[in-house]
């Protein structure tokens, strides 16, 4: 007992929030300017990621569901935007109308896979989970006979941008007096989704629900005791993880153009899982800054050859080899040195300290 | 040619591999909970190691017999992945033994993209032949065709089972794994030096890796260094499948999902109609699964574990 905890000031918070939204406003145009306008499409990506993690942190970080089948509600939604968007099937619906109906039917498809598994746990849910990734995923790349559905491996292209009457998300526009790229206008449509996601996200830890996940996450039996429904509350964390999971791959089919299966792959899923893990489990900002960093780590790992370069004076390595094997070092890295994740809730931190000591 | 007798002598074939590397992740599994996905990597590595030497050999001494090559090979391949075994749970999984749950698994990410990778710096991205140094006689049993790689891969699979189930039921060894495996505090109170315990747990799960790596190329003919995702995942499946932790689960496990997939591709088209075609036999595999997991929570032969708080 150091100390009783020091009631909130009201007087800096409006401080540190103004600067920080005044940073994120300014980010794409510094990230432009400094590294270029490669970056800013990173950004967009990471903000996507960060939408994923988030949703998947419902179900694995707040109500203990190890789900390795996550990236399939996320191929989902962008199936559901590029078959109501493009010329596969010659529909071209606004994306207001398509968005809410993928993320409502990955919450669907989340409730329709959640109820065989409520009965198992742990790794048995984990590997039930990744089997319905990999269906998905399967049919994806041979639902191309005998009605074309996906187009299979070769996947869906020329996907319609986000777009408002006249105003698309990819073309430059010129308001109040500067010019605005697409990937600047898309990095603000999805900082504002992200903020809304972080909103629902933070209501939900603190309400009756959150509390409820954190008991049957702790332990199933005795929330259920206690009177909590552990049925329909397991469900719901599988439908609005799925729902966030949705809404990112509607996202992310109108701002690529194009999907395949191929960017629904196991793979994904794991990486959104390590980003979750890595970051802090079931911590808001714990999650956000795992997905950045796992998001732009890999990218910035493309510099190797620069470094390489001015070491030894020649490459050795290339960087697009060395890449990865460097980013599953970080991953091991990380864990040994900061087993409970980069910035973990204090909860976490404290059950790590007791089953430590 | 029966297609019946075929399919259920591939499928036995491939389900006996398949049991070997499930073998491994049960064994891990059933002592410290924890899913060692670097372990389908570590197969791949057995495939990479003995095929180097394979090729080496067979280039510089063409006389050789194919055999003794192959046991060449084998002799590398199997105490490099013991190495690579012990290695693994000495740097990525001791240290997290009492940390958060899914800590390991993400060490273990880690370590399988770690392989993954070395494998493709030193042998390149391309697919690797394996040579052709094995008899290739084929013998017909009522209307079926088996080929010699076939019938040594059954042989070998099924004596390294037998030899697995004696080690673990007979021997000192055995039973120290055992202990550990219901209760590490009170196996350690016992006496038993619970970290060699695990550590030899990897090495022998490493083993059996190396083993199945070197049957998996000699049977496709080839080895690749992303191959031992596809089949650690399998293999995994079907320890789940069996009940994890269980080694005669694993055992089992691994042959229905060599059978199922062999009849799967076989008859998938004939069950739908022609509807779906024999690239939905993954589909098939993974239905069969998860069917049986809503049905049987805990895996074919695992034990029902009563909920305490």
């Amino acid at each position: 007992m150091s100390s009783v905890p020091k009631l909130n000031k009201p007087q800096p918070r409006w401080l540190v929030f103004g600067l920080l939204a005044l940073g994120l406003a300014l980010l794409p145009f510094l990230v432009d300017a400094g590294l270029g306008r490669s970056w800013v499409r990173l950004l967009d990506l990471a903000l996507l990621y960060v939408m994923l993690a988030l949703g998947l942190n419902i179900v694995v970080g707040y109500a203990g569901l190890l789900d390795l089948g996550y990236v399939a509600f996320y191929a989902l939604g962008a199936y559901v935007y590029a078959w109501l968007a493009s010329p596969h099937f010659g529909l071209h619906l606004p994306f207001w109308a398509i968005l809410p109906l993928g993320a409502a039917l990955a919450g669907l498809f989340g409730v329709l896979l959640g109820t065989p598994t409520l009965r198992l746990r742990g790794d048995y849910l984990a590997i039930v989970t990744l089997g319905f990734g990999e269906i998905i995923r399967i049919f994806m790349n041979n639902l191309n006979a005998p009605v074309n559905l996906t187009n299979g491996p070769q996947g869906i292209n020329l996907i319609d941008p986000v777009r408002l009457g006249e105003f698309s998300l990819s073309q430059p526009h010129a308001l109040f007096g500067y010019t605005f790229t697409g990937v600047h206008l898309t990095y603000y449509l999805f900082l504002l989704l992200v903020l809304a996601v972080i909103f629902i996200s933070m209501r939900l830890e603190d309400s009756r629900i959150g509390r409820a996940w954190v008991a049957i996450r702790e332990d199933e039996i005795a929330a259920a005791a206690t009177g909590i429904n552990t049925r329909n509350l397991k469900l719901l964390a599988f439908a609005m993880g799925a729902t966030f999971g949705g809404l990112a791959g509607g996202l992310f089919a109108s701002f690529q153009g194009f999907i395949s299966p191929e960017s629904f792959n196991l793979m994904e899923s794991i990486m959104i899982l390590c980003m979750i893990v890595l970051g802090g489990m079931g911590h808001i900002p714990g999650v956000i800054f795992g997905a950045v960093v796992l998001t732009l780590l890999p990218e910035a790992l493309r510099y190797t050859g620069d470094w390489q370069r001015t070491l030894f004076g020649q490459i050795y390595i290339d960087p697009a080899d060395l890449r990865m094997l460097l980013f599953g070092v970080a991953l091991v890295a990380v864990m040994l040195y900061r087993p409970a994740g980069m910035i973990p809730s204090a909860r976490r931190r404290q059950e790590f300290a007791d089953a430590k000591g | 040619m029966d297609i019946f007798l075929q399919q259920l002598i591939n499928g036995l074939v491939l389900g006996s591999v398949y049991a070997l590397v499930a073998l491994g992740y049960t064994m891990v599994y059933g002592i410290l909970e924890l899913i060692n996905f670097a372990h389908g990597e570590i197969t791949m590595m057995g495939a990479m190691v003995s095929l180097a030497v394979i090729g080496a050999l067979a280039l510089a001494a063409p006389g050789l017999p194919g055999v003794l090559i192959l046991g060449a090979g084998l002799a590398v391949a199997i105490p490099v992945c013991m190495a690579l075994g012990l290695l693994i749970e000495r740097v990525a999984y001791r240290p997290l033994r009492h940390a958060p749950r899914l800590a390991p698994l993400i060490t273990a990410i880690g370590v399988s993209i770690i392989l993954q990778n070395i494998a493709m710096l030193i042998w390149g991205k391309q697919y690797i032949p394996f040579p052709a140094i094995l008899p290739q006689g084929r013998h017909e049993i009522l209307g079926a065709s088996i080929s010699d790689t076939q019938i040594a891969i059954l042989v070998l699979a099924v004596l390294i089972m037998l030899t697995l189930i004696l080690v673990v039921q007979k021997t000192r060894l055995g039973r120290a794994m055992r202990a550990t495996a219901q209760s590490r505090q009170v196996a350690s109170l016992m006496g038993v030096d619970v970290n060699r315990v695990i550590a030899s747990t990897f090495v022998i799960g490493s083993a059996l890796a190396a083993v199945a790596g070197v049957m998996v190329s000699a049977y496709y003919g080839l080895a690749h260094y992303y191959m031992g995702f596809l089949l650690g995942l399998k293999a995994f499946s079907a320890a789940v499948l069996g009940g994890i932790g269980n080694l005669g689960g694993a055992m089992l496990g691994g042959l229905l999902l060599g059978l199922i997939e062999s009849f799967g591709a076989g008859y998938i088209g004939d069950l739908t109609g022609g509807f779906l075609g024999s690239h939905y036999q993954d589909v098939f595999a993974f239905f069969v699964l998860i069917a049986v997991l809503v049905f049987r929570p805990s895996g074919l032969l695992g034990a029902r574990v009563v909920e305490r708080a």
